[in-house]
């Protein structure tokens, strides 16, 4: 302490260590400034509102009978093909998605600006409208539906067939600007090496581009998956209402609450819990991830 | 070529070319307030340095080579063969033969040292097996088989620099292209990989094209220097001969010379300040002038009757150069930088602003023909 210059002289030297503790306190006060009350109170008000709904699903719960219900056949099923046709549709969005969202990320053709707005527009479309455009195009007399009813004799609304493309329609957007946004972010220097080592296009993506933007892609199908399960407006539209093969859980559940409201609230439950396991993952993902 | 470097030295590799091998390439690339347009020549087994300032268009010359970007106007021929003629030929660069080793390396981060070698064998059809034994023999080449299963990550940035020119090489490329291939490494790492990159381009059978804007990296790996500023060839020619005749002030700079253009008539130059240097050389004409800041001995008093060019000095700056004292002056045949010792600068007592005599003996100068 006494060889201490240049902390000043006197007392002030001898009992450094709280003059170091004693110069921090302002910046911590300064931390704990008072929030003003016309932001904390909307503020807390907008929180308890977010998540009381919540809250009342696990108090309402019938907890003691939930095993049970949750191992009824119509709930299974509903679960079942819930699961089917979320995954189904997320196949069919990777599938179409990737190429697309490559497209629009890496190749420079006219009316890009454009097809990017589209593929925006399922995601602010009111579920029930992309139904009904679906059901016009699709259907039995729509404008595709017909031929394909006349030549192949197929018909796909009221379908599972028709969940899946209900749920991919209204999901793939998810996935393509995810997607999307992963390939602007990866260099496309790499891909220019990997050109000058003679890979063509197709290799540089499959070999190159593909695994790069691998995070991106599996963050976007999580997204695109949630949407999917949880589609409800295209789905009762397009498809239908039929146990077993259109009925999803979203549908089991509005129609459930007429019925049934403690397994309308079960299959609620199961699907918050999925939700909320969704949110982990993709933070763990977006945290952990070395990009 | 814009300028033919010395009428005494053999002529460039370009007008000696007869035979279609190695690299003849007249390169135009137009950009906006940027115009790239210069010829090059690289035989087989020879490597060239492009060098130049930032800015000078060396990154887009290679990008026109590797076939990154395409030409505005001129032609690349490659051992006979057109890859791009500015109208119709342009060959994509997965088919061109040309290696690139990147400043940055651009090693796919998601694949072994050995995978990131292997891929160019892998594109060319080699079956797996082949293209990792292809891949193991190159490693061991540039003596990194004990990394071969790690990341890029997990490399050093000299073990990085070598994975990516093992990755060119894998492919026997008749162009190799290096971007500032030391640029990313410290100091100390870039003597070692310096001396080793230059025994394997030493070894490379095809065309070497290094770009760099380091004189070093230019004058240890390179056998012929084509430097260029603004997008132009502003000089050509051996190490030896860029270091002793340099043609502009970037040249002069990198080679740390003194530099004038004026009219010589025999012994004397004229330069356009009004001063007039005296030379040993005999030189006649448009010529430049250039001698080392160690030539220049500095006075505070006028000297007389000395075979000398001297002239009064004003200093405008003062700085350490390694073991010297760097003083640049004004004044005279123009700037000027002298190196002169401690002692010499603490007897002077320098300052910026002060006035000085500056002396260069003729015997230090060297003098010969700017046209």
């Amino acid at each position: 302490m006494v060889t201490d210059t240049s902390s000043g002289t006197g007392p002030s030297a001898l009992d450094s260590p709280t003059s170091t503790v004693d110069r921090r306190r302002p910046a911590r006060r300064l931390a704990r400034r008072r929030v003003p009350a016309p932001l904390a109170l909307p503020a807390a008000v907008a929180l308890a509102f977010l998540v009381l709904p919540l809250v009342g699903l696990f108090v309402r719960a019938p907890w003691p009978t939930l095993p049970q219900r949750l191992t009824e056949p119509e709930v299974l099923a509903a679960l079942r093909l819930s699961l089917v046709a979320a995954t189904l549709a997320t196949a069919v969005c990777l599938v179409l998605g990737v190429p697309l969202a490559w497209l629009l990320a890496r190749v420079d053709f006219p009316g890009r600006r454009l097809a990017r707005a589209l593929v925006t527009v399922p995601l602010v479309l009111p579920p029930v409208v992309g139904g009904l455009a679906l059901l016009l195009l699709l259907g039995r007399r729509g404008i595709i539906g017909q031929w394909l009813d006349k030549w192949f004799d197929a018909t796909i609304p009221f379908t599972t067939s028709a969940v899946v493309i209900a749920e991919a329609f209204v999901a793939m957007p998810f996935l393509v600007i995810a997607v999307e946004g992963a390939l602007r972010g990866v260099d496309d220097r790499y891909e220019e090496a990997a050109a000058t080592l003679g890979a063509s296009r197709w290799t540089t993506f499959r070999r190159v581009t593909l695994p790069l933007v691998a995070p991106g892609i599996a963050a976007g199908s999580v997204l695109c998956w949630a949407r999917a399960l949880g589609e409800f407006g295209a789905t009762i539209t397009f498809a239908g209402n039929f146990p077993g093969r259109t009925q999803t859980m979203p549908l089991s559940v509005y129609l459930l609450l007429e019925t049934d409201p403690p397994a309308a609230i079960v299959l609620s439950l199961v699907l918050l819990a999925v939700s909320v396991a969704i949110l982990v993952a993709l933070r763990e993902k977006w945290i952990g991830s070395p990009a | 070529m814009t300028t033919v470097d010395n009428p005494n030295s053999p002529p460039p590799a370009a007008d000696r070319a007869a035979s279609a091998v190695g690299l003849r390439a007249h390169l135009v690339v137009e950009r906006t307030a940027f115009r790239l347009d210069i010829d090059l020549t690289v035989a087989p087994g020879e490597v060239v340095a492009l060098l130049g300032p930032n800015g000078a268009g060396k990154t887009t010359a290679l990008r026109a080579l590797a076939g990154l970007t395409p030409l505005t106007d001129g032609r690349i021929d490659l051992d006979g063969t057109c890859l791009d003629d500015a109208a119709g030929t342009f060959v994509p660069p997965e088919r061109r033969g040309v290696g690139v080793v990147f400043q940055d390396y651009l090693l796919f981060p998601h694949l072994s040292a050995l995978e990131n070698v292997a891929f160019g064998p892998r594109c060319r059809g080699a079956s797996r097996t082949q293209a990792r034994a292809i891949a193991h023999e190159w490693l061991a080449r540039v003596g990194l088989a004990d990394v071969a299963g790690r990341r890029p990550r997990q490399l050093s940035g000299g073990q990085a620099q070598r994975v990516a020119l093992a990755r060119a090489l894998a492919l026997r490329p008749a162009l190799l292209l290096l971007d500032e291939p030391l640029a990313a490494l410290d100091a100390r790492t870039r003597l070692d990989t310096r001396a080793e990159l230059h025994r394997h381009l030493a070894d490379h059978p095809g065309a070497t094209l290094v770009v760099t804007h380091d004189p070093l990296d230019a004058f240890v790996l390179a056998d012929r220097l084509v430097i260029i500023e603004n997008g132009r060839v502003v000089q050509e020619g051996d190490a030896a001969t860029v270091t002793a005749r340099p043609r502009t002030d970037y040249v002069a700079r990198l080679v740390g010379l003194n530099l004038y253009r004026g009219r010589a008539d025999g012994h004397t130059v004229a330069l356009p300040t009004g001063m007039a240097l005296t030379t040993a050389d005999t030189v006649h004409g448009d010529a430049f002038v250039a001698f080392p800041p160690a030539a220049v001995a500095l006075h505070s008093d006028p000297l007389q009757g000395s075979p000398r060019n001297t002239w009064s000095a004003t200093v405008t700056g003062v700085t350490r150069h390694g073991d010297n004292i760097r003083v640049q002056l004004a004044g005279g045949p123009g700037e000027a930088s002298a190196d002169i010792t401690p002692a010499a600068a603490a007897a002077l007592r320098l300052e910026p602003g002060q006035q000085l005599w500056a002396a260069v003996k003729a015997t230090e100068t060297r003098a010969y023909p700017a046209g």
